[in-house]
């Protein structure tokens, strides 16, 4: 299979970036390792005239600490941060969602920035980003902006992000929560995305658990929060019972995903089953 | 409308005048005439067309060439160097193929694989070999090959 004939640009600095997808607009595509562009390209489902390749842009591909958050560079591949220190002892579960992903060849190239800006409903960082209450930094030629991971996955494919923007980094604060931390899935198996995904974050240092969060993916059209499920574990412990009362509600009240893989009864019961097991991974 | 690119394949650089549009495997079977990195299905899925670039796995059909630009690829036939490549041993001593087709693909991803855990287990090595599809299933054999190659880099 082949794409369409295209005009492909490698720009070396970040203002060279925003200008060529400021000047471009709609006629471009951002190209980051392409593990998602390419293969709808080759099906024609995407037919970009122009592509610009961000993967040159310095300093775009560094994870650092920032003091409060761990910045997470948007071209920082799958396998670069499954392999940080910082982001393993910040957010576990940032890290064992990264080591879940795909397969050594995908977790290679693709990067975050690319799997949030493409936001299947069905890939591991939407729910991930979620838990950790991360920040989505984006730029264009006339400013930057932050955007909470609550507030940028709108839809089935669908984001925040405008045209003209590119995502520079992701920050995953450090927090008691995200410290513990898990994250969950039932793989598809063969292509390893997502039927069902499940990260949790909770602060359980005191007497009960505070800042509770557990975040789908998978489940529906939209990665999201289970306030259902939040709210019955905050200020309980952290034991069988409360858990399996939690895991109870759910994704109640949501509108589960229906398709060849997984009928939405069948994806409603294994997000329990998999929120139990991602809750019982926390400490 | 072409464009130039300088891209190493196993130690030789190459420069050709390509469109954008090339799949970097159809650049190394078509351009170059390395027909040992095959196309299994051409939707990411089987890693027939495994590759390494800048030492990294990667599914060959799942990159343009022009993104390759500037770096070095290497393929299945990169891996000999006077003599077989300990994973090619290992294939050849632990019966690893059948008809052959996943073999370069098997190998370029368990090269990887060894490149970072030397001494893997069985189960890390099925779960490395996650892209890799063999219609042969030849799977426990392959599995088998890479633990033998495993103990001869080792040794
Ligand atoms: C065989 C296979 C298995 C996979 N399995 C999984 C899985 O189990 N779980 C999972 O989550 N994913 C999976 N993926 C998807 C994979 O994670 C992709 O790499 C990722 O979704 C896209 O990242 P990329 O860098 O390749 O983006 P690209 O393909 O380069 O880009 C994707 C989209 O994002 C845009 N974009 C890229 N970077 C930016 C940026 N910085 N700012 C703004 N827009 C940008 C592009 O314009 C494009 O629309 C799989 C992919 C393959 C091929
Ligand atoms: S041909 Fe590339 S993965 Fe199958
Ligand atoms: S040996 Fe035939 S496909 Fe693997």
């Amino acid at each position: 299979m082949i794409p369409s004939q295209i005009a492909y640009q490698k720009p070396e600095s970040l203002e060279e970036a925003l200008n060529c997808v400021g000047d471009l607009g709609d006629m471009c595509k951002i190209l980051a390792g392409g593990h998602s562009l390419i293969p709808v390209m080759k099906l024609r489902l995407a037919d970009p005239e122009n592509l610009v390749d961000i993967t040159g842009i310095p300093g775009l591909k560094e994870i650092s600490d920032a003091g409060d958050s761990i910045s997470i560079g948007a071209c920082a591949t799958h396998a670069d941060i499954a392999n940080s220190r910082p982001i393993h002892s910040a957010a576990p579960m940032v890290s064992k969602a990264a080591s879940m992903i795909g397969d050594i060849q995908v977790r290679n190239f693709g990067t975050i920035g690319g799997s949030i800006a493409h936001a299947d409903p069905s890939a591991d960082w939407p729910a991930v980003l979620l838990a950790a209450d991360a920040s989505i930094n984006m730029q264009s030629r006339s400013g930057s902006r932050s955007v909470k991971a609550s507030e940028f996955f709108l839809g089935l494919f669908m984001t925040a992000l405008q045209t003209g923007e590119i995502i520079t980094s992701i920050d995953i604060p450090k927090s008691a929560a995200n410290a513990n931390s898990n994250y969950e899935k039932f793989a598809q198996p063969a292509s390893r995305f997502a039927l069902v995904g499940c990260a949790v974050a909770a602060d359980n240092s005191g007497d009960a658990l505070a800042d509770v969060r557990v975040a789908f993916n998978g489940v529906s059209a939209t990665p999201f929060r289970d306030g259902g499920v939040e709210s019955a574990l905050t200020g309980s412990g952290l034991n069988d019972e409360s858990i399996s009362a939690a895991c109870g509600v759910a994704a109640d009240g949501v509108d589960v995903m229906s398709d060849h893989f997984a009928s939405s009864a069948y994806r409603k019961s294994m997000a329990a089953v998999f929120a139990k097991r991602a809750l019982k991974g926390l400490s | 409308m072409k464009t130039n690119v300088k891209i190493t394949v196993n130690g030789t650089v190459y420069e050709r005048e390509i469109e954008p549009r090339m799949l970097l495997v159809y650049f190394l079977r078509e351009e170059l005439h390395l027909t040992g990195t095959h196309i299994g299905c051409d939707t990411s899925s089987c890693g027939a067309c495994t590759v390494h670039l800048d030492g990294k796995a990667l599914k060959s059909c799942s990159m343009l060439a022009v993104q390759a630009n500037g770096m070095s690829v290497t393929t299945i036939e990169g891996m000999a160097n006077g003599e077989m490549h300990p994973l090619q041993k290992g294939f050849h001593e632990e019966h690893g193929l059948q008809c052959g087709f996943c073999t370069p693909g098997m190998i370029m991803t368990a090269a990887d694989l060894l490149a970072s855990n030397p001494n893997p287990t069985e189960h890390e090595i099925r779960e490395s070999l996650e892209g890799n599809l063999c219609r042969c299933t030849g799977y426990h054999n392959i599995v088998k090959s890479i633990q033998h190659a495993a103990k001869e880099m080792q040794s």
